[in-house]
């Protein structure tokens, strides 16, 4: 009886271990398995030209790289101010029952899968434009970074002391003052830290490109035509029959991977370290 | 002091307050709208949603979640065989995920150092960063042929008499978007449950093993039942997850609208219908028909995703982003 | 070898020895149950005991008393080794239990036989019944009893039982405060254990929940040997057969609580149960 129970007891803690070792034994096997097809395929070419015509190799992804921006850019200026303020009116002016309703909807909105929030898009932007645009994908991007750009703003402006805001007000300076100079400069590195990851989550967004901003095979100038993305290229081309384009898909997850996981890791430090500051 | 009559003219006091004050006026109207915009956006995007379908809706009723017909030409729509595919790729995932990732969780609350348990969490969620496109890339190319190789003939050879392992393997199927699926949700079961184990106070630990039960027996009769409506609700946000995943999933499902018995087939799941047949919708009815999937893919994350909440939040345990 | 020493020999000898004023300390010619010799304990590099060497008597309640943070908590969970569950802590020395060496014991064994009762009621968010019952489910059960007897039994021992008899399934999270702490206390008793350990269980208690538990105490001595840790000196005086004093990690005196009340051999515990300091 007695040896019956600690026998289960180090198999089972043993257990425990194993799925540790088998789930950081997954993450080894994903970063080296792309590092290593990505950094084998990727060439200058692939960041200075335009993708290659079926059946000849060569040629790269320049106008995705830039579609990419362009629609980051878009969805910050979107979710950004939106998020941001939004957050600031939750936690300095929030009373009452409507900012429980907001903060429902927040996270419901967050919880929306992504495809949905790219039906909604197109309903919005593309079907009353009548045609795919780089404005249509920035919009459905930007719509999904506002619930976490919103919540982390709120979250950090709360971790700002009560002590801080009373002394700034107790010198005399409004509410408004008091919120602009003191509480989110207290903030910023959280709220700035929370932003990027935001803003690398939804940098790897396909699903809701695929019918707001189509995808491109040439440059797109302006913001009404459809334009590619790095993520939205990954994957037309990981499912084309070609092997070259499976080799540049490669290199382009290589990329994306990259960037995002660099903001991730550098983003987290700073959160780590703020919040054990705080 | 008190007696000390003001300095200021009384009306100069009040007009400097009324500066203060509408200025902080403008700053609540101002973060107040775009805090409305929130709720302005969601019920948008249930009017769109609604709008959008109307013309699948008023055609086929509630048909359309009961028949499993999906024809485009004759324009006979019905999403048996996408909530099929759905259903049973996340679940079949969380079959997969929740033993590993709870395995996971309890050696990183109650057995590893807590340097060493940080880190591993770290890597852990750089799991959960991964783009979902990267994953289906994964899926295609190192998925599927490891699981054509190596798994699915040893799983036929032990397990081959369930009908579930039944029949070819096609390389795309729903068990390879299980797959992938499990290895995308097993961070937030990780990270949401390892945060609930620790919460649980070290005084119910202390109490089972001061009435000589061993560390198993504490961790698993006594601390993981302490958290265990907060372990189900990161089961929930992960299956919330899951149901809603689109790129990964369509790209190793193999995009066949059929429900059968066996996971080893190719299957279709909602988000990537909609993600495959929405640019070559051609007819309104289609269009309307794939909004109308979106709809019941919207509902049915909602009330996952609320139920997640609901159990988190009462454990008090905090939601995980 | 500690056990077949007669109590006079540890007296004085070291100069660590606490005092003890009669020179014959607790008189009792009792035998040891459980002993501690040279016992040190250390938390990473800081040393938080220092050479305690210590007897319990069998069928007597033993109270360590002291200012806060003397040690007298970390002792007790030295002695059921409950110590060992906080990383980076060490114990030197020797602990015996009816001569077998502790710290070579099956620590589950171990555990068993020597129950503990904590600070704060600590009961599972299990039913009244599983409560109790959990220690023998882990352990398994005598031959010839059922598990409800021994949760009768062990209710009745710790005099809780006419107030839960109806509600035996209803969750344990219901009770009071005092009541709560008795379940404790008959959880740890269903196993049945030979030594008894409680660490400040009133601390968390109004004065009839306390008066309640020290009554029990008189009541449990009967079948075995019990260490009460308390800050509280009447209650030491009240229940206790015999009192060791800690300050600052080291046992300055042990004797027989009226001994150490009326008569302190130390300065130090003459000022403390004077209430000049701590």
């Amino acid at each position: 009886m007695r040896n019956r129970r600690k026998i289960v007891n180090i198999v089972m803690l043993s257990l425990t271990g194993a799925c540790t070792v088998v789930i950081i034994g997954i993450l080894l096997v994903i970063l080296g398995y792309l590092f290593w097809n990505g950094a084998r395929y990727l060439t200058v070419d692939f960041f200075t030209k335009l993708p290659a015509p079926v059946g000849e190799s060569g040629g790269g992804m320049a106008n995705a790289i830039v579609g990419s921006g362009k629609l980051l850019l878009l969805a910050v200026l979107i979710g950004v101010p939106f998020g941001f303020l939004g957050g600031v009116y939750l936690a300095e002016f929030g009373t009452g029952i409507f900012p429980s309703v907001v903060r429902y909807m927040t996270d419901l909105l967050n919880g929306v899968p992504s495809i949905v929030i790219g039906i909604f898009a197109y309903g919005v932007v593309v079907a009353r434009m009548h045609h795919f645009s780089t404005l249509a994908g920035g919009v459905a991007l930007g719509v999904m970074m506002v619930p976490i750009a919103l919540r982390t703003t709120e979250e950090f402006l709360r971790g700002v002391p009560q002590s801080l805001r009373e002394g700034a007000m107790a010198l005399g300076a409004s509410k408004a003052r008091t919120i602009a100079t003191v509480v989110i400069p207290a903030a910023i590195k959280g709220i700035f830290s929370g932003m990027m990851l935001d803003l690398a989550r939804v940098a790897g967004e396909t699903a809701p490109l695929l019918f707001t901003s189509l995808g491109n095979r040439f440059w797109s100038p302006g913001w009404d035509k459809p334009t590619s993305a790095l993520p939205e290229m990954i994957y037309h081309y990981a499912i084309s029959p070609y092997d070259e384009w499976h080799r540049q898909a490669w290199a382009a997850g290589f990329v994306l991977l990259t960037l995002v996981l660099l903001v991730n890791i550098i983003a987290r430090q700073v959160l780590a370290r703020t919040s054990h500051a705080g | 002091m008190s007696a000390a009559p003001t300095i200021l003219p009384r009306s100069r006091v009040g007009t400097f307050a009324d500066r203060l004050r509408a200025g902080d006026q403008f700053a609540y109207t101002l973060t107040l709208v775009c805090a409305a915009s929130i709720f302005l956006v969601t019920c948008l995007l249930v009017y769109e949603l609604w709008i959008g379908s109307a013309l699948s809706r008023e055609k086929f009723g509630w048909n359309f979640i009961f028949t499993s017909t999906w024809d485009p030409v004759r324009e006979d729509f019905g999403a048996v065989p996408f909530m099929f595919g759905t259903v049973v790729t996340s679940l079949v995932s969380l079959l997969i995920s929740v033993p590993i990732g709870l395995g996971a969780a309890i050696f990183l609350s109650e057995m590893a150092l807590p340097s060493i348990s940080d880190t591993l969490t770290f890597l852990i969620e750089l799991l959960a960063a991964v783009p979902s496109v990267i994953y289906g890339l994964l899926g295609i190319f190192l998925l599927v042929p490891v699981l054509e190789s190596v798994v699915v003939p040893v799983l036929k050879g032990t397990l081959g008499f369930l009908p579930i392992f039944s029949g070819p393997f096609y390389g795309v199927s729903l068990f390879s978007a299980s797959v992938v699926l499990s290895v995308m949700i097993v961070p937030f079961i990780i990270s949401v449950s390892r945060e609930v184990l620790l919460a649980v106070p070290v005084d119910q630990r202390e109490a089972a093993l001061s009435v000589g039960a061993t560390k198993w027996e504490t961790t698993w009769q006594v601390v993981v039942p302490y958290a265990k409506r907060g372990i189900y609700g990161s089961i929930f946000l992960a299956l919330a997850r899951a149901l809603g995943e689109t790129m990964a999933v369509t790209m190793v499902i193999g995009n066949t609208p059929k429900v059968q018995t066996s996971l080893l087939g190719p299957g279709d799941s909602i988000a990537s219908v909609i993600a495959n047949q929405f640019t070559e919708a051609t007819s309104d009815m289609y269009i309307s028909a794939l909004i109308e999937l979106g709809l019941v893919l919207f509902a049915i994350t909602i009330i996952i995703n609320g139920l997640a909440r609901l159990l988190i939040l009462t454990t008090g345990g905090r939601v995980a982003k | 070898m500690s056990t077949t020493r007669e109590p006079e020999t540890i007296v004085g000898s070291i100069n660590q020895e606490p005092l003890t004023s009669s020179g014959s300390a607790p008189k009792q010619a009792e035998t040891i149950k459980l002993s501690t010799e040279r016992l040190n304990f250390h938390y990473g590099n800081y040393k938080a005991l220092h050479d305690i060497s210590l007897n319990f008597y069998a069928n007597k309640i033993t109270a360590l008393i002291g200012p806060s943070g003397c040690g007298k908590s970390t002792f007790l969970r030295t002695l059921n080794r409950i110590s060992e569950t906080i990383r980076h802590t060490r114990i030197d020395g020797r602990i015996t239990l009816d001569g077998e060496d502790v710290l070579a014991l099956d620590v589950t064994n171990l555990r068993r036989r020597v129950g503990m009762v904590f600070q704060r009621p600590n009961p599972f968010p299990k039913s009244i019944f599983d409560n109790v019952a959990y220690g023998v489910r882990v352990n398994g059960m005598a031959r010839g009893t059922s598990i409800r007897e021994v949760v009768e039994k062990s209710l009745h021992r710790a005099a809780l039982w006419d107030e839960v008899k109806d509600k035996l399934h209803e969750t344990a999270h219901a009770l009071s405060g005092g009541q709560q702490q008795r379940l404790c206390i008959a959880r740890a008793l269903a196993v049945d254990p030979e030594v008894l350990l409680l660490d400040e269980p009133c601390s968390a208690l109004d004065p009839i929940a306390t008066a309640k538990i020290e009554d029990l105490l008189f009541t449990l001595k009967d079948d075995c040997t019990i260490v009460i840790v308390t800050h509280n000196m009447q209650q030491a005086a009240r229940v206790a057969d015999n009192t060791g004093f800690f300050l600052l990690g080291k046992l300055i005196e042990f004797d027989q609580t009226e001994v150490i009340f009326k008569n302190p051999a130390a300065k130090e515990t003459e000022d403390y149960i004077t209430g000049r300091f701590g």
